[in-house]
């Protein structure tokens, strides 16, 4: 039976004339690893004349008689080699070994360590450069296709985009509304916190309202939809090319950029401004729920407060900044999508890539904002 | 332990059912010890299911099955992955691991079950590299970066890599073109003869079969209808068989074969 195994040894003795080896028992890979090592260890000198014994060997598989075979070799190399007692069937795969065997490296050679991370920092540059290039390009592409679209009304397929709306909107207010809630409670509790120091804790509601109708109402949810729908995005779309599904299309004559990344697209443009005033108000209504608990501030002097201190510029402002945001997420998400190859790490890694780029994006557009919005005065 | 020492395994009784689906009903089936054995039948009649179903992917509702004359199912896990390393599985597609080279894919169940050291497992890897017959420069490269034909042999080297009795091919030529295909069988058949393998094998090839089976198993009726040589194949009467050894293409590959 297959298990009962009888380890496989080497026996060295040395005299005058020579070196012999005595090889004994099973040959097989399972058996190996301590001849393996002796016969590592083992020292010839030049000109050495070695007998290979190997009468008792009683079985062998590929991989002993490959060790076989590889001290022969040496052994040659040294000097000379004759090999005894070798059992026919033996002596045929040791040929048979011989033959197949060609040095194969296993992992990818790698240069010099320094040099190669220099390499690597000079290829990240320019592959982060190519990149932007890449993605600017394909959202001229998206554009095009999108122009395209609005001259032919009948080509708009309205359920892909209902369909990614329902994924990207609707499944997501439940998360969104909670996490907007919670970070209003926070904004407030510690902002008036700090304002009482100065004995001016009225303007708390200048502070929730300001901040999140301007900044942390649409940034949250713009890194939300990221994480949750952005992801998903590539995740999809990179499957689909690795079954060969977007060159099907391209071969059947459809645009995948119009059947996959537009519906996507517009969900997203539609959605994330939507996602954004959800976040607002429960933002709002966070703040105002830890200011009526804590500081005794009744639900009208609060409403008063806000309508008060609230200029509709600012939640303009986070309303304009989430269709850019939404623009971003969606085409970095698909371009990522479609620059899937081969295998199930690569989706995995460019799913990586498209979630931080999308937030990337998102926070460099939101700082260019601010600055715009100041220096306009909005 | 009433099976016969010249099975390597033998199925009893197997039952298999998905749902309201039943694959296989009373199905029993020996492989003799040293045997080419090709599976064939129609489309859904389970011979994928079959084959995991005996390497312990899938478990089946009712029977008995026996590898080495053990009944896997019935061991525990550690004394079960010991036998398990005994055989080797071809799936369709190579099914080796992306993240890994194609060297390391073969080292993989050498480092699971053995302790070697990193130099010789590197030697064993370009060893069975070279049996299969792939170049040396296919070692350091990534499944995404082989062909389909490429990708089978070296799921066949990862397959060899301990060694083992038995090797479970799943359709190991389909897809190949017919120069690879031949080659392919030809390296089944020289390893056989070499290591004195065991080799089960699902397959649509008549030109396999053949060429390198000595059995063939015929599956339809939810159990294993016939189990013969090519001869008996030829004269057997129940109509799919018929029709599967006796139509054009089947003439063809005998033909072929002179």
């Amino acid at each position: 039976m297959a298990s009962e195994i009888t380890q496989a040894t080497i026996e060295v003795t040395r005299d005058g004339r020579g070196t012999t080896l005595h090889a004994a028992g099973d040959w097989v890979v399972r058996a190996m690893g301590d001849v393996d090592r002796q016969l590592r260890a083992l020292k010839l000198g030049s000109g050495e004349s070695v007998e290979l014994d190997l009468s008792g060997v009683t079985r062998a598989d590929t991989s002993g008689a490959w060790i076989l075979e590889r001290t022969r070799r040496e052994a040659e190399a040294h000097g000379r080699c004759f090999l005894k007692g070798t059992p026919a069937q033996l002596e045929e795969l040791m040929r048979q070994v011989g033959e197949s065997y060609e040095p194969a490296d296993s992992v990818p050679r790698h240069p010099f360590a320094v040099i190669a991370s220099i390499e690597g920092l000079g290829r990240g540059l320019v592959a982060a450069l190519l990149e932007g290039i890449n993605i600017l390009g394909f959202t001229g592409q998206v554009i095009q296709t999108w122009f395209r679209w609005l001259v032919m009304w009948k080509r708009i397929r309205f359920t892909p985009v209902v369909y990614h709306m329902e994924q990207v909107g609707l499944n997501a207010v439940p998360i969104i509304a909670l996490i907007s809630f919670l970070i209003g409670a926070v904004l407030a509790f510690l902002g008036s916190d700090l304002l009482e120091d100065f004995g001016a804790e009225v303007y708390t509601v200048t502070l929730v309202s300001f901040a999140f109708l301007r900044e942390f109402g649409v940034l949250l949810t713009a890194i939300m939809v990221a994480g949750r729908s952005g992801s998903a995005f590539t995740a999809q779309i990179g499957s689909m090319k690795n079954r060969e599904e977007i060159d099907a299309m391209k071969a059947l004559g459809l645009d995948h950029i119009e059947l996959l990344v537009l519906p996507r697209v517009i969900a997203m443009i539609l959605c994330l401004p939507l996602l954004t005033f959800l976040a607002d108000i429960m933002g709002l209504l966070g703040g105002g729920t830890v200011l009526m608990l804590m500081e005794g501030m009744s639900p009208g002097q609060f409403y008063y407060r806000l309508q008060a201190v609230t200029e509709i510029q600012h939640f303009n402002v986070g309303l304009i900044k989430s269709v850019f945001f939404a623009a971003s997420i969606a085409i970095i998400g698909c371009y990522q999508g479609l620059k899937v190859e081969g295998s199930a790490e690569s989706v995995g890694q460019r799913t990586t890539l498209s979630v931080v780029e999308a937030i990337f994006t998102v926070i460099v557009l939101d700082a260019a904002f601010a600055i715009y919005f100041i220096e306009i005065d909005y | 332990m009433a099976a016969d020492d010249d099975n390597i395994i033998s199925i009893r009784g197997l039952k298999n059912q998905f749902g309201s689906q039943v694959i296989h009903d009373g199905l029993d089936l020996d492989v003799k010890r040293g045997e080419v054995l090709g599976i064939v039948g129609g489309s859904g009649t389970g011979k994928s299911v079959l084959l995991r179903t005996i390497i312990g992917l899938n478990r089946p509702r009712a029977g008995d099955i026996k590898v080495f004359g053990e009944n896997l199912a019935k061991l525990p896990d550690d004394v079960r992955r010991e036998w398990e390393s005994h055989w080797g599985v071809l799936f369709q597609d190579g099914a080796l691991f992306s993240s890994l080279t194609v060297g390391q894919n073969i080292q993989v169940p050498i480092k699971e079950h053995l302790t070697l050291s990193q130099k010789t497992m590197d030697e064993i890897a370009a060893l069975k590299i070279g049996m299969v017959g792939l170049p040396p420069n296919a070692g350091p490269k990534y499944p995404s970066e082989l062909s389909g034909g490429m990708r089978k042999r070296a799921g066949l080297a990862r397959a060899l890599a301990l060694d083992p009795d038995i090797v479970f091919l799943d359709e190991p030529t389909a897809g190949l073109d017919p120069i690879g295909a031949a080659a392919f069988d030809n390296l089944i058949l020289s390893l056989k003869n070499t290591l004195g393998l065991t080799v089960f094998m699902v397959t649509h090839d008549l030109d396999s079969l053949h060429a390198i089976c000595d059995r063939i198993a015929v599956l339809a009726e939810k159990r294993v209808i016939i189990v013969g040589t090519m001869d008996e194949m030829m004269r057997h009467n129940h109509p799919w068989v018929r029709e599967y050894f006796h139509g054009p293409r089947a003439r063809a590959a005998l033909d072929a074969k002179g």
